[in-house]
Parts: C-alpha cells; sequence; structure tokens
C-alpha cells in the first residue's frame, strides 16, 4: 500500500481534488422538482391515482346515469368534483404516499445532507405537486369539453380555490408522511381518498347524505373544494367566500402540524 | 505535521430514551484517513451522524472542519460527502439519473460519465434503485457521496456486504480521494478495512473511544508480540531470557511448549535460534503472532469484535 504504488496505478491524480460549493438555489430546486415529477410520472400506482381513476371517473358518470346530479348535464355537475379530486390526488394521496417512503428509504435523509435546504426542498416538492396539478386539469378540461362541459364564472376564484385546495391536503399529506410509517400511510392515504371520494361530494352531491351528515362532510377540505369549484364552475358563483375560508383553515392547521410534527427520519 | 483536524469531538453523549449510545466521547480527526472500529452497537453510527448533523449532541461539542455541523449546517453541508449505512434514493431512480441529480445540486461537480465508468455502474442501465444489486447500491452511494467534490467524506460502513473486489475497488478510490487531499471518515467493523485503508484509527466501545493511533502503534502499544515454539521439555527458560533484550519474556507453558514475548523483529529471532543451536535444542513448529487490530480489541475489552 505505498503511495508510489497507487501514483502509478491512478487513472489521473487530482480528480478528486475538493471544490466544494452548492449550486446556486433556483438550480437546485428546479432540478429537485424536476426529479420529483418524474418519480411521479414513473411510478404506475401514482398514475393511476392521478390520472387513470379520475379520468374513468369523470368518463363512466358522465356517460352513464348511476348518480343523480341534479339539473342540467352530469358532466356539468361531474367536472369540477373530478378538478377537486384530482388536487387530492396529487397533493393529498400521492405526495403522503411518495414522500412517506421517500422518508423510510432514507431520500430526505440524505437530501438533508446535500446543498439542497430544506426549505427548498419542500418548495421543490410543492412545485413538482403544481405541474402535475397543471398537467391533470389540461386533462380533465379536455375530456370535459368532449363530453359536453360549459364551464361557467371567474376564472381568479377557480385558481384561488385550486391553490388553497393544494395548500391544505399538502399539509394534511405530508402531515400523514412524516408522522406515520410508510406501510401505514400507504394503507391510510388511499383509504382516506376512498371515503373523501365517496363522502365528499365528488361525484355523489352532499345532498344525497342525510342532513346531519351533510353539516359535517360539508366542513371537509374535499366537500369545499368541490362545492366551491361547483358554485363558481356550474352556477357561475363570483367568489365562494365560505368554501375558501375552510380551505384556509385547513391548510393553516394542516401545514402548522405538518411543519410541527414532521419527523424526517 | 498534524494539521487543524478536520473533525473535533468533545466529551460528546447522546441519549436515546434512556439508552445512552454514546457516553463522553472525545475524538480528533486529521486530514487523511480515519477509521471508526468498533462492533455493531458501539456508537459509530451515532457518532457520525452528529458530525454530519442529524443528531443533535445532548452534551459536548462537535466541530466539522471547524463549524458546528448544526447551527451551521448550511455552511457545512455543501463542504461534505455523505454515504449512509443504506438508502438514500429514491426506489424508482435510475443509478445515473440518481447521480446526475446529486451532481446537480454542487457547483463544481465531478464528471458524472467518469465516476460511473470508475465505479462499474455503467452496467446498472435503465434498472431502477430497488432492482440493483446490494453491491450496485452501496457503489452508488459511495458515488453520490463524492460527486460534489467535497473537502471531507463521511462513509458508514462503506464496504459492507460487498464482495472481495468489490471491497478492492472501494479501498482504491478511497486511496484516490486521500492522494488527492478528501479526508475521509469512515466506520467499519473490519479491521483488516480499518488496518489497510487508514492512518488513524479510533477505536468504539459502548459509545467510548477506547484507543486511538495508527495501525502500527495500536498494534504495537497494546498486547505485545509473541513467537512459540515447540522444543525438548525442561529448557532453561532463565538463561533463555538472559540472552534476549531486556524487556522480553519467556516462559514455558505446558511441557515442552514455550512463548517469547517482546519486541518480535529478526534480531530478536536469531537470537532464540543461536541459543538453541547452543543447548543443543531443535525448535520445532517456530511460529511468530503479530497482534492485530483484533487482538488489540480482545485485550482492551476482554470481547471479540465480531460478536
Amino acid at each position: 500500500m505505498s503511495t508510489a504504488q497507487q501514483g502509478t496505478t491512478r487513472v489521473s491524480a487530482g480528480t478528486y481534488t475538493p471544490n466544494p460549493g452548492a449550486a446556486p438555489l433556483s438550480r437546485m430546486i428546479a432540478a429537485q422538482a424536476a426529479l420529483e415529477t418524474k418519480m411521479l410520472l414513473r411510478n404506475g400506482e401514482q398514475l393511476l391515482l392521478t390520472v387513470i381513476i379520475p379520468t374513468l371517473l369523470l368518463v363512466l358518470f358522465s356517460a352513464v346515469d348511476i348518480v343523480d346530479t341534479g339539473d342540467g348535464k352530469a358532466v356539468d355537475f361531474l367536472a369540477p368534483g373530478i378538478l377537486a379530486l384530482a388536487v387530492m390526488s396529487t397533493a393529498f394521496t400521492g405526495q403522503a404516499i411518495a414522500t412517506g417512503f421517500e422518508r423510510r428509504y432514507g431520500v430526505l435523509k440524505l437530501l438533508a445532507s446535500s446543498p439542497l435546504p430544506r426549505w427548498a426542498l419542500m418548495t421543490a416538492k410543492t412545485l413538482s405537486v403544481l405541474v402535475t396539478e397543471v398537467l391533470q386539469v389540461i386533462l380533465v378540461t379536455v375530456i370535459a369539453f368532449a363530453l359536453g362541459w360549459s364551464p361557467h364564472g371567474n376564472p381568479l376564484a377557480v385558481l384561488l380555490l385550486l391553490v388553497l385546495g393544494t395548500a391544505a391536503f399538502s399539509g394534511l399529506g405530508l402531515l400523514m408522511a412524516g408522522t406515520l410509517k410508510a406501510e401505514a400511510t400507504l394503507a391510510a392515504a388511499n383509504l382516506v381518498f376512498l371515503l373523501l371520494l365517496v363522502g365528499g361530494g365528488v361525484i355523489v352531491p352532499l345532498d344525497k347524505f342525510p342532513d346531519a351528515a351533510q353539516s359535517v362532510l360539508g366542513l371537509l377540505p374535499i366537500s369545499a373544494l368541490s362545492d366551491g369549484l361547483r358554485d363558481v364552475l356550474q352556477h357561475g358563483a363570483a367568489m365562494p367566500w365560505g368554501d375558501l375560508g375552510i380551505l384556509a383553515v385547513w391548510a393553516v392547521l394542516g401545514l402548522g402540524a405538518a411543519a410541527r410534527f414532521f419527523r424526517w427520519e | 505535521m498534524r494539521s487543524e483536524p478536520v473533525v473535533r469531538i468533545q466529551s460528546l453523549v447522546k441519549r436515546y430514551g434512556t439508552k445512552t449510545a454514546v457516553d463522553g466521547l472525545d475524538l480528533e480527526a486529521s486530514a487523511g484517513i480515519t477509521a471508526v472500529l468498533g462492533p455493531n452497537g458501539a456508537g459509530k453510527t451515532t457518532t457520525i451522524e452528529t458530525c454530519e448533523g442529524y443528531r443533535r449532541p445532548d452534551a459536548g461539542t462537535v466541530r466539522v472542519l471547524g463549524l458546528d455541523p448544526v447551527a451551521q449546517s448550511g455552511e457545512l453541508r455543501p463542504r461534505l460527502g455523505v454515504m449512509l449505512q443504506s438508502g438514500g434514493v429514491y426506489s424508482g431512480a435510475r443509478a445515473d439519473e440518481m447521480l446526475r441529480h446529486v451532481a446537480k445540486l454542487h457547483a463544481h461537480p465531478l464528471d458524472v460519465d467518469a465516476l460511473i465508468e470508475r465505479l462499474g455502474l455503467g452496467s446498472c442501465g435503465r434498472t431502477t434503485y430497488r432492482r440493483l444489486s446490494g453491491g450496485q447500491q452501496q457503489r452508488l452511494a459511495l458515488a453520490m457521496a463524492v460527486v460534489g467534490r467535497p473537502e471531507l467524506v463521511f462513509l458508514d460502513e462503506p464496504t459492507a456486504g460487498l464482495d472481495p473486489q468489490a471491497r478492492r475497488a472501494t479501498w482504491d478510490l478511497v486511496r484516490d480521494l486521500r492522494s488527492d487531499g478528501v479526508s475521509v471518515i469512515l466506520t467499519t467493523h473490519h479491521m483488516d478495512e480499518a488496518e489497510e485503508l487508514s492512518d488513524d484509527v479510533a477505536i468504539i466501545d459502548a459509545g467510548r473511544v477506547i484507543a486511538q493511533g495508527s495501525p502500527e502503534q495500536l498494534c504495537r502499544g497494546g498486547a505485545e508480540n509473541t513467537l512459540r515454539f515447540i522444543g525438548r521439555p525442561g529448557l532453561d527458560v532463565a538463561s533463555l531470557l538472559k540472552a534476549l533484550p531486556a524487556d522480553s519474556a519467556a516462559a514455558e507453558l505446558t511441557s515442552g511448549s514455550y512463548r517469547v514475548s517482546g519486541k518480535i523483529d529478526p534480531q530478536l529471532l536469531a537470537t532464540v535460534t543461536s541459543w538453541c543451536a547452543q543447548h543443543g535444542v531443535m525448535p520445532d513448529r517456530i511460529s511468530v503472532e503479530r497482534h492485530t487490530l483484533e487482538d488489540v480489541f480482545l485485550e482492551l475489552t476482554g470481547r471479540e469484535l465480531r460478536g
């Protein structure tokens, strides 16, 4: 193990000479967001959740009259609900499961020792969720138009609802991912997805439930999001303040609790 | 020629609940390769992870490159390379994809393609992380630790589970890092790894450093080395002892089985054989035992290192 001997076997001396430094923040965040999005779009289960299920539900329930969606075309009722579902599937279920396993497999831990600050990692995750949602909204919108959708209302109100909904669901998803075991997160996130799909006014109108249940279900973030989107897109409401308020409360609670209780390992 | 230490740990205490993982540990590591050697559960990983900023000390101080790993984490992290004991990669990511990503987080990364070739990761192709072999996962983790051209690299059990060839390749890379001026701190419970690679070894047991020095110093300083031979029973051990250097010892262990201990060098071997010649003894089965770190550990703790 003499140094001279190593010298002769070296490919090129000086290759590893230290030259440390963090990349510019914007480059790190962009790279991280791109990788997170790629991982999400490559994952079959995630695609089932974020693309296939919302699309199938939209097409199926628009074409077949299973649920009484009230007056007007079924798609006018369904499209806003499916948009809400898309937000929930990405910001909550998808993000919770992915982050839970990243935590379990030490990805979060490794990144915590990289030059990427934690807040920048969370920013990248949010960007990745937003990019995915934009793709989902485009897909759902195109399909809904093909099914004869005629939306109304203020695009700004829609955007505000989507953003607040994303914040609320991200907080809850990260809270789950950062506190439970990965397997528990997987199970719970899917279960919650299913329950909120049924009981959150996505495809089944809330007025089909008993009065007592309605007042509780109406406070769920998914109900507020689907109801708010429906108010604007189906009924042309200007600004659904009540639903926005519910989502804001969930966002503050969820993100606050996630920030407080999230464990990186 | 000891330069400013790259790691300085003073009186570190770290508890998990009621269990004390690190119990008043002092450690200074200079530039070069430092091996932290000890049995499983000795506190190696906790110590390293405190240096990496993952754990907050319950007591004591830790400085890495002169910085506080928790309070000055933002300044320190770009200068470090970290290889975790396992994991750290998106299960759906390919090896080259993950390595390129870590490279993008650094300002002046290594040439990723050259590193992939150097560590034989080219054969991973489009395979995602979860389907790579254990050895491939280890090599990827090593590559990720060095790709940012750090000043100091922490390797937690870098060769655990590797076949001998992959182990050699890892050792070669670690030596190249050192020749290029990168400091390396690695944990291991393989004493041969510590002996082969390191300039300095810190032996950890029960959350404390129980010995530190170069492998040669430790092997010399701990137990004495021995020479054994078989001869006629009842040789005059006192006469043999007179012929030997002052700090030696000699004894007939069982009938006809002799042990000489002390500084075993060619001179001493010659002294023993010439004494035997003078006394008409044919020394049979002469054997020399030089102590290994394993022996040092056994001597210090009364226990085997692996066990």
